[in-house]
């Protein structure tokens, strides 16, 4: 060693300690951290999967999708967070929208093109959708009744409502006196300056977290809100007391960790499980 | 307890137990870095390297060891990823392609953990255990070894040698990082991370479809991640995958991890230079602007100034409900502040403000507290710059810790600056300029810029989070935005490396009627200043056309 040139003998060195504690940090820790992990913790190290009738059907970690095969909620069963992971919930495929907070513009289906919804629209198709599952309003600020965002591009003549696709009637009739039009698949209204048009909506019965995806796509939970609002159609559904529900809803409502970390979660896939199993 | 009261009492604990442990762990990490003992595992591992554990280096050997372990690193992550299908425990997985392999390899080697890939996807358990986490430790190890020479080059006077790289290497790695990632990782399984070496195993679920449950070591991994400030996920989803952050006590330990030896180091400098105030007074540097954005990003996230957070009625998209908003912005800023880069919601979805602190805290160049070691030497450098400018001032030659500042110290220090906003605006004009590199963009407008831009910050100072819209994995910003992490990690490296062989060398200047107090309030505040207008005249422009323009719009 010493009588190699030094430049020699210094990535020799670099290339014993990447070997050396590759085989230390990369191998022996892991293995080891795996070891005692699974000695003391071995159901939560395996992934905290729960099980029917003795049959593993997911992790209580893990949401998932209560909806049906063409992607319909099914009633009976209180319903996750929108999710970004692949179709839905895929474990395999994680991940959020990465939209960001003034996405307010469609691109609208035209010939071939298949468009884009933005995520305005998104949030407005949901509570639209989820009001119609519950049965109490799906109108929020910035959308429209039809269930699209409230976004109009100005120009000097006219103003067009740019995520409601001709024929609809647009939302407004008329902005500071222009006449607002119905807007066009496949034309161009980037010139225009953009307007959200708040509404006058006061109460909005859906919560935010039914209306947006979390940040992994697998969010097991849903707000304490969100739960109470579907309360009544799961307990119609399956004929029961909607106190019996409400109860079952305390039952798996994690509170905020020594009362001051995180939020109040309900875990989704346990509530419907403890349901199943009434 | 509302929200808001629930998301103060939790920085607010944060605050305090980092305040009770900072001093038990920065004096271990001083006696660590000075002792003289070798304990019988670090001999024989010293055996095994063929190096001389006694022998001290020169400024520039140690940088040219630091370079060289570094490169063989790197060729040793690019090559696991590409023969990974011949490896046990593969999954399955195909080799990875070239230039993202090279962008992982440098991602990784630079402590950056940028991610151009899906973990679940792309890499099996070998490549994620022996290619990623081996570097989480010991990119951070290079770290600190680097900062303490540095230290090591105020503290010794007529000096020619700042340590030995091999040594500060081995003992950080198993003093420190080993044992508390190793606790770290047993308290992490015991919320739920999960830590077992099987593959995916699908599931019926309760209506009937199939749901794909994914396994892996990924509690010693999650660990190292946020300790090292690393930050490179096991998931595509990162920290927000419940498998990696499975509870909301789990979300507050993990921000615990990624800030604990970031605001530990300072009180092991002190201790090192011999003034334990001299520590104190940098902490508060890093303390003050870390509490600021901390509570500004909170802040702006919980007011939810924009349409569609309006429209949803909070900014929950990308969050998720266990962590809530409050929570959420605070571990956004803890891993931008530090070099981190882990995220347990999305950037790109925050209010523009909110999005913009994230950034921000980036362009600070991660000196509050900034990544472990990298944080420190970068808020010694600022520091330095401080009192050459008090020093102009006043017009008297500026001294730090006894060590003159002269012109060949301060243009060491003012290169070091000029490294990352060079990298960042350079990448993100080349970027802007060409029409199919803007295609890469999600978000159209002044967001789309704000992604690139982002994307530059992250790379060059070796963040690794995302404003993960931007599709990246095409060679062009593979190749780009891996030239940024090297040069703005190896490049400061050296230039830390040489001003502390400078100072090193230098005698000790006695203490005079003129010299700047440099442990007092009025310092701390200076220190604060500069860096935040060196960085607002750095990057206003930039911040004006992305963020600033979305949020007033």
């Amino acid at each position: 060693m010493e009588r190699l040139p030094s430049r020699l003998r210094r990535h020799l060195a670099a290339l014993r300690a990447v070997a050396v504690l590759t085989v230390l940090l990369g191998l022996v820790y892991p293995l080891a951290a795996t070891g005692v992990a699974q000695a003391l913790f071995g159901e939560r190290a395996d992934g905290s999967v729960v099980e029917r009738d003795g049959r593993a059907v997911g992790s209580s970690l893990i949401g998932q999708s209560f909806t049906d095969a063409d992607g319909d909620p099914i009633r009976k069963y209180f319903q996750s967070r929108p999710s970004a992971a692949g179709d839905g919930y895929d474990p395999t495929s994680t991940g959020a929208s990465n939209l960001g907070p003034e996405d307010v513009i469609d691109v609208l289906p035209a010939g071939s093109d298949e468009g884009r919804l933005s995520l305005l629209t998104q949030v407005c198709a949901r509570s639209k959708a989820a009001g119609e599952l519950e049965g109490v309003s799906g109108a929020r600020p910035y959308c429209t009744p039809d269930g699209v965002g409230a976004v109009l591009k100005v120009f000097p003549d006219r103003a067009v409502s740019v995520n409601q696709a001709c024929p609809a009637a647009p939302f407004i009739a008329s902005y500071q006196g222009l006449k607002v039009e119905c807007a066009r698949p496949g034309e161009d209204y980037a010139a225009g300056r953009t307007v959200p048009v708040r509404g006058d909506v006061t109460t909005v019965p859906v919560p935010a977290d039914a209306v947006t995806a979390g940040g992994s796509g697998l969010d097991p939970h849903i707000s304490v809100a969100y739960a109470e609002l579907q309360a009544p159609r799961v307990a119609k559904e399956r004929g029961l007391a909607l106190d019996r529900v409400k109860a079952l809803i305390d039952e798996h409502t994690t509170g905020r960790a020594l009362g001051f970390m995180g939020e109040p979660a309900v875990n989704v896939l346990e509530l419907n499980l403890a349901l199943d199993g009434r | 307890m509302s929200t808001t009261v629930a998301g103060m009492i939790f920085i607010v604990s944060l605050i305090a137990v980092l305040a009770l442990v900072h001093k038990p762990l920065g004096d271990h990490m001083y006696r660590v870095y000075s002792g003289t003992r070798h304990n019988p595992v670090e001999r024989a591992v010293y055996r095994l390297l063929g190096v001389r554990a006694d022998a001290e280096q020169s400024w520039g050997v140690y940088a040219r060891s630091v370079l060289a372990f570094s490169v063989i690193s790197l060729l040793a992550v690019y090559g696991l990823q590409r023969v990974q299908d011949k490896l046990p425990l593969s999954l399955g997985m195909e080799p990875v392609t070239d230039h993202i392999a090279w962008n992982t390899a440098v991602s990784f080697v630079t402590n950056t953990n940028w991610q151009a890939y899906p973990g679940e996807s792309t890499m099996g358990h070998l490549v994620q255990m022996a290619a990623l986490a081996v570097q989480n430790f010991v990119s951070a190890a290079a770290g600190m070894a680097v900062a303490v020479a540095l230290v090591r080059g105020f503290a010794r006077s007529r000096s020619g040698t700042i340590g030995n790289f091999w040594v500060d290497l081995v003992r950080g790695t198993l003093r420190i990082l080993l044992p508390l990632a190793f606790a770290g990782a047993l308290v992490l399984v015991a919320g739920g991370l999960v830590q077992n070496f099987s593959g995916v195993h699908e599931v019926t679920t309760l209506t009937g479809g199939t749901q794909s449950i994914t396994g892996g070591p990924v509690a010693s991994q999650e660990a190292i991640k946020e300790l090292g400030t690393n930050g490179g996920g096991f998931y595509n989803a990162n920290s927000s995958h419940p498998f990696e952050n499975a509870t909301s006590w789990t979300n507050w330990f993990e921000i615990l991890l990624i800030l604990l030896i970031p605001f530990a180091l300072p009180r092991t400098f002190g201790r090192l230079v011999g003034q334990v105030r001299q520590g104190y007074a940098i902490l508060a540097v890093m303390g003050v602007i870390a509490l600021a954005s901390v509570l500004l990003t909170n802040v702006f996230e919980l007011s939810g100034d924009a349409t569609v957070p309006q429209a949803a009625g909070a900014a929950m998209e990308g969050k998720e409900v266990r962590f809530g908003i409050s929570n959420s912005a605070t571990f956004a800023a803890a891993t931008t502040l530090t070099s981190t880069g882990a995220v347990n919601s999305v950037h790109d979805s925050y209010t523009p403000l909110g999005g913009m602190m994230t950034l921000f805290n980036m362009m600070l160049g991660e000196v509050a507290p900034g990544g472990v070691g990298a944080g420190l030497y970068g808020m010694l450098v600022l520091a330095v710059i401080t009192v050459f400018v008090a020093g102009l001032m006043v017009g008297r030659t500026p001294e730090y810790l006894g060590k003159k500042i002269g012109a060949r110290e301060i243009k060491l220090a003012s290169l070091y600056f000029l490294v990352t906003p060079a990298l960042v605006l350079a990448g993100t004009a080349v970027a802007m300029g060409s029409q199919e590199r803007r295609a890469a963009m999600l978000n159209a407008g002044p967001h789309g810029l704000s992604e690139i831009l982002y994307a530059f910050t992250s790379a060059s100072n070796n963040n690794g989070s995302a404003f993960a819209g931007l599709t990246v994995n095409t060679p062009w910003y593979d190749v780009a935005l891996g030239l940024c992490m090297i040069l703005g990690r190896f490049l400061p490296i050296i230039l830390v490396l040489a001003l502390a062989g400078s100072l090193a060398g230098q005698a000790p200047v006695p203490e005079g009627a003129g010299t700047l107090p440099t442990h007092r309030p009025q310092f701390v505040g200076m220190v604060v200043g500069v860096t935040i207008i060196l960085v607002a005249l750095t990057f206003l422009p930039a911040l004006a056309l992305g963020p600033i323009a979305e949020g007033l719009s």
